[in-house]
């Protein structure tokens, strides 16, 4: 805690209330009880749970690329099919699976580099597109190749030795070993400079760069790490669905569920995405059933939330109960000279508001 | 000489392109709103020549005549609906809400007359399948010229619209400084309608003559806003005849890595398309990106 | 409603006004009024509010509290762009062409949403000879004081009763400036604001002087009646505020 005296009394800059303290530690013992579910709860539970890591995880990395970088992706399927296709091509070159898993993901980050030169010169919806078309060449790239099963799909065989419990459970884990380790890291990114400086290209960027704020480094980081996270995450579909098409998992179906998730649980804020997972789940759950009357619903949700809700249902429940579960920010504390009264002030540093003054 | 005829359908299918193109190079350029809807809009106005075409019985051509006032009432009513508030909410908005418009147009679209796969080129009778014998192996369809004329005309008409009447010139006073443009008595918001407007009757258009030279469904409109854009960014934004030639760029790409082998045929576009971007003369980054 | 001062009719009336920049307030409470026919001089040093005022008077700049009266009618939520048609004319600090226009294009523009009256095109080159053999070259290749002229020429084909002038001086040659201010003599007898920070040409073109500090008006008064000194000391804040 930094303490600084001016005249109108003592201002103490903390990085956590005792709030934030103790769900911190409660979000920790959640983790680990988290990690003994695959020997308490039913194997549907644990694919049930698994489903929902992987959603919470792309939307997570949808959230830091367009929340904290301002760079709104309708590409990122291009990463997760990058994992899932690589995957299946160390597969068969004999790694063991779960391995080749976690290669695939890291190949996927180390691939974002190069693609990171060429779609970083775009901005705004030009950047929307570009990533997008990306996706289209590496799908049509991949359609061509017969030895990963060409347009019609492939199967990762490697997983059969493991009996289905057994490749769940290990599917469990991994996925929330990559989900914690991801959020945990933009988590630590945004309590860092960088993170403040991450912040600050997004609410101006001219103003960040004219403070020395490496905008393009830290625009280049975050589509590397949301890259290695979504070719994580496709890695991770493909243990579960052991089948994959070009088609599908290039297809913009995830795309447009992370914007869904992370608009409805709250852009640029850390909770939001995780709030939003759980809400996608649980209406796909309900109602996927529906067809093309479900996927009118969602876009139709996503607009309003987007119009009317920008800062999403964790944005809302934030600026009435003054939470924050995750303390990324930094609070001001004002404390007047002559008493022990204090009032606490979160800054607006988290305001996913954009020109609106 | 085959190569001749690969560059020439590339020249006519570009002309599809460009047609598409034009209504998002004139959104981009006015508003700087890339409108990730466009192609399905597109698609809409294909349904609608579709649907005036089959219950009034007459050709799409005709249908096209009355389609394209009523597309040009939506547009103006889209901006005001969505876009305006869109705009408001910073530069990011709109790309989430047109994300979202297009996914509910698909499936408003795919409850409303099924996935089919449909077409209007039997409807639009002997024009699209008749086509100039200019040597043994050279044949030009008729309608693939009437499309190249109609992108001709439609992107020169604009541009000249914008050059030399008072409300083109309003569109580009706003396009390059609407805080300015405002000073001196320019309504922003019925100029940003009226680009609306304009684009979404374009694309209307577009996407009547996609129908009829070739299929369409619910779901062709990604598709054909992808091939737009890179139009657009192939041609340079910000030049409504950048926009033709890079049209033509792209069909001739595809044409020619079909060429090759039918399934590169998209591919040469998107190879194309990266290379313009990985271009360090790219226009792109330059033009349109930041505000004077 | 008259001015008791020189008798002629309250063209502008700003009552207790207040705009802010996102948080910080930048104008607070100012009142003042305009006659017809009059010249204001807005000084004060950067950031003392000025252009935070004239926008809001132009309607480019949204006000929290307060009012403004043009000619009578209330025009406080009126969108700048009808303001126009009203008859206020800003010239934007920093010019603000268009820049991919040509002069005439951007007289042109601007002369659509007017009022009726003698500005055309022909008369702002006329009233600015420098311009007509400029007239179709672009607007981003010309030279600082051919730009503020245009500016201005521009303003004017709105036909405005009332003339604002941003920083009119700011970035230009001294030669330029005289060249500014010759052009702006031709404009007897309109209604102008003008925001100098050149001291000196403020005080001798303007009828009636306001000083703003901190968003406050600080002195006000008429031109002739002022000193340099008085200003400078109200400028800098060195004089007690009344209360």
């Amino acid at each position: 805690m930094t303490a600084i005296e001016t005249g109108r009394g003592r201002y103490a800059v903390q990085r956590g209330t005792r709030r934030s303290r103790r769900s911190l530690t409660a979000i920790a013992a959640g983790i680990v009880a988290l990690a003994v579910a695959p020997f308490v709860l039913s194997s549907y539970a644990i694919d049930q749970l698994t489903e929902l890591f992987l959603l919470a995880l792309v939307a997570g990395m949808w959230n830091a690329l367009a929340g904290y970088g301002g760079l709104i992706s309708i590409g990122q399927q291009a990463f997760i099919g990058l994992g899932a296709y690589a995957t299946i091509v160390l597969s068969h070159r004999g790694v063991p699976p779960y391995l080749a898993i976690v290669a695939a993901a890291v190949i996927g980050g180390v691939l974002a580099v190069p693609i990171s030169l060429l779609v970083l010169r775009l901005r705004g919806g030009q950047f929307a597109i570009g990533t997008w078309v990306v996706a289209e060449v590496l799908a049509l790239l991949i359609a061509l190749d017969p030895s990963v099963g060409g347009g019609t799909g492939v199967s990762l065989t490697g997983l059969n030795v493991y009996p289905p419990a057994d490749r769940q459970a290990y599917t469990y884990w991994l996925t929330l070993g990559f989900g914690v380790l991801l959020l945990g890291a933009i988590f630590a990114l945004l309590r860092s400079s960088i993170g403040a400086g991450l912040q600050a290209i997004r609410d101006d960027e001219e103003a960040a760069a004219s403070l020395g704020v490496r905008v393009y480094a830290g625009k280049r980081l975050l589509f590397v790490l949301a890259s290695f996270g979504c070719a994580a995450a496709g890695a991770l579909t493909l243990a579960k669905t052991l089948f994959i098409q070009p088609r599908s998992i290039f297809g913009l179906e995830s795309t447009a569920s992370m914007i869904f998730m992370v608009l409805v649980g709250g852009l640029g804020t850390f909770e939001g995405p995780l709030i939003g997972a759980i809400v996608f789940f649980a209406i796909q759950h309900w109602f996927a059933d529906f067809g093309a009357w479900y996927l009118i619903g969602l876009g139709t949700t996503a607009v309003a939330f987007a119009l009317f809700v920008p800062r999403g249902l964790w944005g809302w429940a934030e600026q009435r109960l003054h939470v924050q579960l995750f303390p990324v920010g930094h609070r001001l504390d004002v404390r007047a000279p002559d008493s022990d009264d204090r009032r606490s002030r979160p800054n607006a540093d988290r305001s996913a508001s954009r020109g609106r003054n | 000489m085959i190569w001749v005829s690969v560059v020439i359908q590339g020249v006519l299918l570009g002309a599809v392109y460009a047609l598409f193109a034009c209504g998002l190079s004139l959104m981009f350029g006015v508003m700087r709103i890339i409108n990730l809807a466009h192609g399905d809009i597109a698609v809409v106005g294909a349904y609608l020549v579709w649907v005036v075409a089959t219950r009034a019985g007459v050709s799409p051509f005709v249908a096209m005549v009355a389609v394209v006032p009523v597309m040009l009432v939506a547009g103006y009513g889209l901006h005001l609906a969505l876009l305006r508030r869109s705009l408001a909410g910073g530069p990011l908005v709109p790309l989430l809400t047109t994300f979202g418009l297009a996914i509910v147009i698909q499936n408003v679209l795919q409850q409303v007359f099924s996935p089919d796969v449909r077409s209007l080129g039997a409807a639009a009778g002997r024009v699209t399948t008749a086509s100039w014998r200019l040597t043994g192996e050279l044949a030009i369809s008729w309608f693939g010229i009437a499309t190249l004329a109609m992108a001709v005309l439609l992107l020169g008409g604009l541009a000249l619209f914008l050059r030399h009447t008072g409300l083109g010139r309003e569109m580009r006073a706003t396009a390059q400084d609407p805080d300015a443009a405002q000073l001196v008595g320019i309504d922003a918001r019925a100029v940003y309608a009226r680009a609306t407007a304009v684009a979404v009757a374009t694309a209307a258009l577009a996407g009547a003559f996609l129908a009829i030279r070739s299929t369409f469904e619910p779901t062709s409109g990604p598709t054909q806003l992808i091939f737009a854009f890179e139009a657009v960014v192939i041609g340079g934004t910000g030049s409504l005849w950048g926009t033709l030639v890079g049209g033509i760029i792209l069909g001739i790409a595809q044409t020619v890595g079909g060429h090759i082998d039918p399934q590169y045929s998209l591919l040469g576009g998107h190879l194309v398309f990266l290379a313009v971007l990985a271009s360090p003369r790219s226009k792109t980054l330059a033009a349109r990106t930041s505000r004077p | 409603m008259t001015d008791a001062g020189t008798g002629a009719a309250t063209l502008l009336a700003v009552e207790g006004l207040e705009a802010r920049h996102g948080l910080l307030p930048a104008v607070r409470g100012v009142s003042l009024a305009v006659a017809e026919g009059e010249r204001l001089a807005l000084v004060g040093a950067n950031g003392a509010g000025k252009t935070t005022l004239l926008r809001a008077i132009a309607g480019a700049h949204p006000v929290t509290a307060g009012a403004i009266r043009f000619a009578g009618a209330d025009v406080t939520r009126l969108p700048a762009h009808r303001r126009v048609g009203l008859g206020i004319a800003l010239v934007p600090e920093g010019r603000r062409l268009f820049p991919d226009m040509t002069v005439v294009e951007n007289l042109l523009v601007a002369g659509r949403h007017g009022r009726p009256g003698p500005w055309t095109v022909d008369a702002v080159l006329d009233a600015f000879p420098l311009l007509r053999p400029l007239r179709h070259r672009r607007a981003a290749a010309l030279s600082g004081g051919e730009q503020q002229a245009t500016a201005i020429g521009r303003a004017l084909m709105t036909n405005p009763r009332l003339l604002l002038l941003d920083e009119v001086s700011l970035g230009l040659a001294p030669r330029a400036v005289d060249a500014v201010y010759e052009s702006l003599a031709h404009l007897a007898g309109a209604t102008v604001i003008l925001v100098e920070q050149d001291l000196g040409r403020g005080l001798a073109i303007a009828d009636r002087v306001v000083c703003l500090l901190e968003g406050r008006i600080v002195l006000e008064g008429a031109a002739a009646a002022l000193s340099r000194e008085q200003v400078t000391e109200a400028y800098f804040g060195l004089v007690p505020r009344a209360p």
